[in-house]
């Protein structure tokens, strides 16, 4: 990745500003000088010394918040680490992201949340909310310490990767993240239910894989919601895949529960029938489930019921992803091609504006985890993305930011891209 | 004649005319195998190697003994000896052996799809001798070579596998080769047993075995898997015997003409009672015999049926 340049004042000219809060998409130049917006209006006249960023054709948008990734640092450096996952995000249009804490060790402490906050500073990509373990090394029978944390800069709590199995324990966790208002993600699997890291259906029974069934998911969803209602906490649904999941939480927002849900662009993108090569790239969990799901995770989308989309980005090495189907560990790397993805399904597959797409990737996740809102107007500070819709570009192994290449869409034929990133002074161009 | 494929990774590759060419070749090397000295030159200098990750006598064996029979060389391979349990992965081991020089890999292996995973990666043609739950594709060859010599032809017949479906690669491998001869396929276990979405594969479903059992023309008994019995899939044996058995009972119901196949190891008492082994029809023993012939047919196919040695192998294999 490009080196950031370092630049006093900054003009992004020519494009069109898009603002997610109000849905609405006009024509202005950007003025940034010293970090901050300045100026948002027709044709800004350039002064000496300012750099031109072209945007003709092009959009300006907020930058994104991913609020559900895998950065491996600390524990699995070699998969990705905090700067080059931030540097990856980045690539993507994703400004600040918020890493899951099953890292080795597992993010329980205060400490250690300081200790990612800070690695991200230092690389100076994408800043970092951590998502703290709900319980102690995410063993689902502890709380770990969540007021500590939030003090430290944790936005979210969670043992993603594995579901609080414990309903004791869920509802404590539920209950006590309501002192310090934070949500509680819900990796929502019965691991009961669950044999193997496949869609339990037609391709699992033709392949032979070991399954789980969508009922793994939605059933401990509806533990979830309800234990939510009753407790009357915030809770996130992580990863939605299953159709049955978005109609329980369709049913718990109806009822008024403060629910949440995200999906992932691979969920609305691809289906279970990629499998038959047992192309371990597709392994992922949850697994890629059937039209029926992705119709209705798109559904989901379209009239709320799923709030946010998050990449799931997942690093895994070549290595441990050239195996067999069984062995390979879940999961797929998703920053760099996620906006292209939504912009291709939901934009052009005509779910959503682009105002209302973008407003899924910024203000949505930012609401969820109480950060700031964003404003593309004068003396906000600069966290912008220049977005190319007309451009056409292919997802090739050699221009991967992330360490990992464990991508299902390596070679595929990309509509839109983020084109730069400005952070404050520094610029990004990709 | 040739396969399309330069691997037998399923019966899901192949076509009917394919299992046909496997299946009219077994016939003639199971000629070979009833002589005095049954060996034939068709792959001298070719060497396979079995590699074995899940424990397996027959399967094994008779492979090995496919491959002596056609004079080609075959080295056995198990987890348990090998560096594998020393943490090497599957892609290392298989460049590992592929880098000796062997022409094939005859692979069986516990997870779906390591056969396919292992032919993206070596030279050499690969042979799927089971991989977990999803295929078995030499089994339905030799089933259905021992049907064409009962029955003449599978087209129209009805057949019926009973058991534990779900985790079956033989019942996989069984549907699908079934069905493309010709057959009439239905299957039968607890519900707990059938997986999701088999009425794909163009297969009725029983439930219950008294249903559907005395109307076919084929019964294909599947093994009730050690593990299965401790896992909440049925309650007891005793259970499953009486609802899923092929009892000393429901053999004497049976039509004299029913052919009964199982691949074997049967759990006698379990998924059928002593006294059909005792059964002519039931065709257990001559299976593993044609079994031999359609392995030789499998490798003869993908080592030797191209090029001039090939023509030359493939005459005298005939002679």
């Amino acid at each position: 990745m490009q080196n950031a340049e370092v630049t006093k004042r900054i003009l992004l000219q020519g494009g069109t500003v898009v603002d997610p809060q109000a849905l609405t998409a006009r024509r202005a130049d950007v003025l940034v000088a010293g970090g901050r917006i300045e100026k948002v209006e027709a044709n800004i006249l350039e002064a000496d010394g300012t750099e031109v960023i072209d945007c003709r054709g092009k959009y300006v948008a907020p930058g994104f918040v991913d609020m559900h990734c895998h950065l491996r640092e600390p524990g699995r450096e070699d998969e990705e680490t905090i700067a080059s996952g931030t540097a990856a995000a980045l690539a993507g249009g994703f400004t600040r992201v918020c890493p899951m804490p099953n890292t080795e060790p597992a993010t329980d402490t205060e400490a250690q949340v300081r200790f990612q906050i800070r690695r991200a500073a230092e690389a100076g990509f994408a800043r970092v909310h951590p998502v703290g373990c709900c319980t102690k090394g995410r063993q689902g029978k502890e709380l770990a310490e969540i007021g500590s944390m939030v003090g430290a800069g944790a936005v979210a709590f969670s043992d993603d990767g594995s579901p609080v199995s414990d309903a004791q324990v869920m509802r404590r966790v539920l209950e006590y993240c309501k002192a310090f208002d934070v949500p509680v993600i819900s990796h929502c699997e019965m691991k009961e239910l669950v044999e193997g890291v496949a869609n339990e259906g037609s391709v699992s029974t033709k392949l032979g894989l070991k399954s789980g069934p969508d009922v793994a998911e939605s059933a401990q969803a509806a533990r979830d919601v309800l234990l939510a209602e009753f407790t009357g906490s915030r809770l996130h649904i992580a990863h939605v895949s299953a159709k049955a999941t978005v109609d329980v939480i369709r049913w718990a927002k109806e009822r008024g529960v403060q629910v949440t849900a995200e999906t992932c662009p691979h969920y609305f993108t691809l289906t279970e029938d990629v499998l038959a090569d047992f192309d371990t790239n597709f392994k992922v969990n949850p697994p890629l489930r059937t039209e029926a799901d992705r119709r209705a995770v798109i559904a989901g989308l379209a009239d709320g019921t799923i709030d946010a989309i998050a990449t799931d980005h997942a690093p895994h090495l070549k290595g441990e992803k050239e195996s067999e189907f069984d062995a390979a560990p879940p999961g797929i790397i998703g920053f760099e091609t996620a906006f292209s993805l939504g912009y291709e399904q939901l934009v052009l597959g005509k779910v959503f504006s682009l105002a209302d797409y973008i407003a899924r990737l910024t203000i949505v996740p930012r609401r969820i985890l109480n950060l700031p809102g964003v404003a593309i107007a004068a003396g906000a500070e600069a966290e912008l993305v220049v977005l190319d819709l007309k451009a056409e570009w292919t997802y090739a192994p050699d221009r991967v930011v992330s360490l990992s290449r464990n991508s299902p869409f390596l070679g595929r034929n990309m509509r839109g891209r983020v084109a730069a990133a400005l952070l404050g002074d520094r610029l990004f161009r990709f | 004649m040739k396969l399309r494929s330069r691997h037998l990774l399923g019966i899901e590759g192949l076509d009917r005319s394919e299992i046909l060419t496997i299946l009219d070749q077994a016939r003639t090397f199971r000629e070979v195998l009833d002589r005095t000295i049954p060996i034939v030159p068709a792959l001298r200098g070719r060497t396979v190697v079995n590699l074995f990750y899940e424990a397996s006598t027959r399967t094994a064996t008779s492979f090995g003994l496919a491959a002596s029979r056609l004079s080609c060389g075959c080295v056995n391979f198990s987890k348990a000896t090998s560096s594998v349990s020393k943490g090497e992965t599957l892609l290392d081991t298989a460049r590992n052996i592929e880098a000796m020089g062997v022409d094939g890999i005859i692979i069986r292996h516990q997870s779906p799809g390591a056969p396919h995973f292992l032919s993206r990666h070596v030279k050499a043609f690969v042979v799927n001798a089971g991989d977990g739950a999803h295929e078995h594709p030499t089994q339905a060859l030799l089933d259905a070579y021992t049907l064409r010599e009962k029955l003449g032809s599978l087209e129209g017949k009805r057949a019926l596998i009973v058991g534990d479906i779900a985790h079956s690669r033989v019942a996989r491998s069984n549907l699908l080769c079934f069905t493309r001869l010709g057959a009439k396929v239905a299957v039968c276990g607890p519900p707990t047993m059938i997986p999701p979405d088999v009425e794909e594969y163009g297969c009725e479903v029983f439930y219950r075995l008294d249903r559907i059992l005395y109307e076919v023309d084929v019964v294909n008994m599947l093994r009730v898997q050690q593990e299965r019995i401790t896992s909440s899939s049925f309650p007891t044996v005793r259970e499953y015997r009486a609802f899923y058995g092929l009892t000393a009972e429901r053999l004497r119901k049976l039509a004299p003409e029913v052919v009964i196949t199982h691949p074997g190891p049967v759990n006698w008492g379990v998924e059928m009672d002593f006294d059909v082994a005792d059964f002519s029809r039931a065709l257990v023993l001559p299976q593993v015999t044609n079994g031999v012939a359609v392995r030789m047919a499998v490798l003869f196919l993908l080592a030797g049926g191209e090029g001039e040695e090939g023509g030359r192998t493939k005459s005298e294999a005939r002679s």
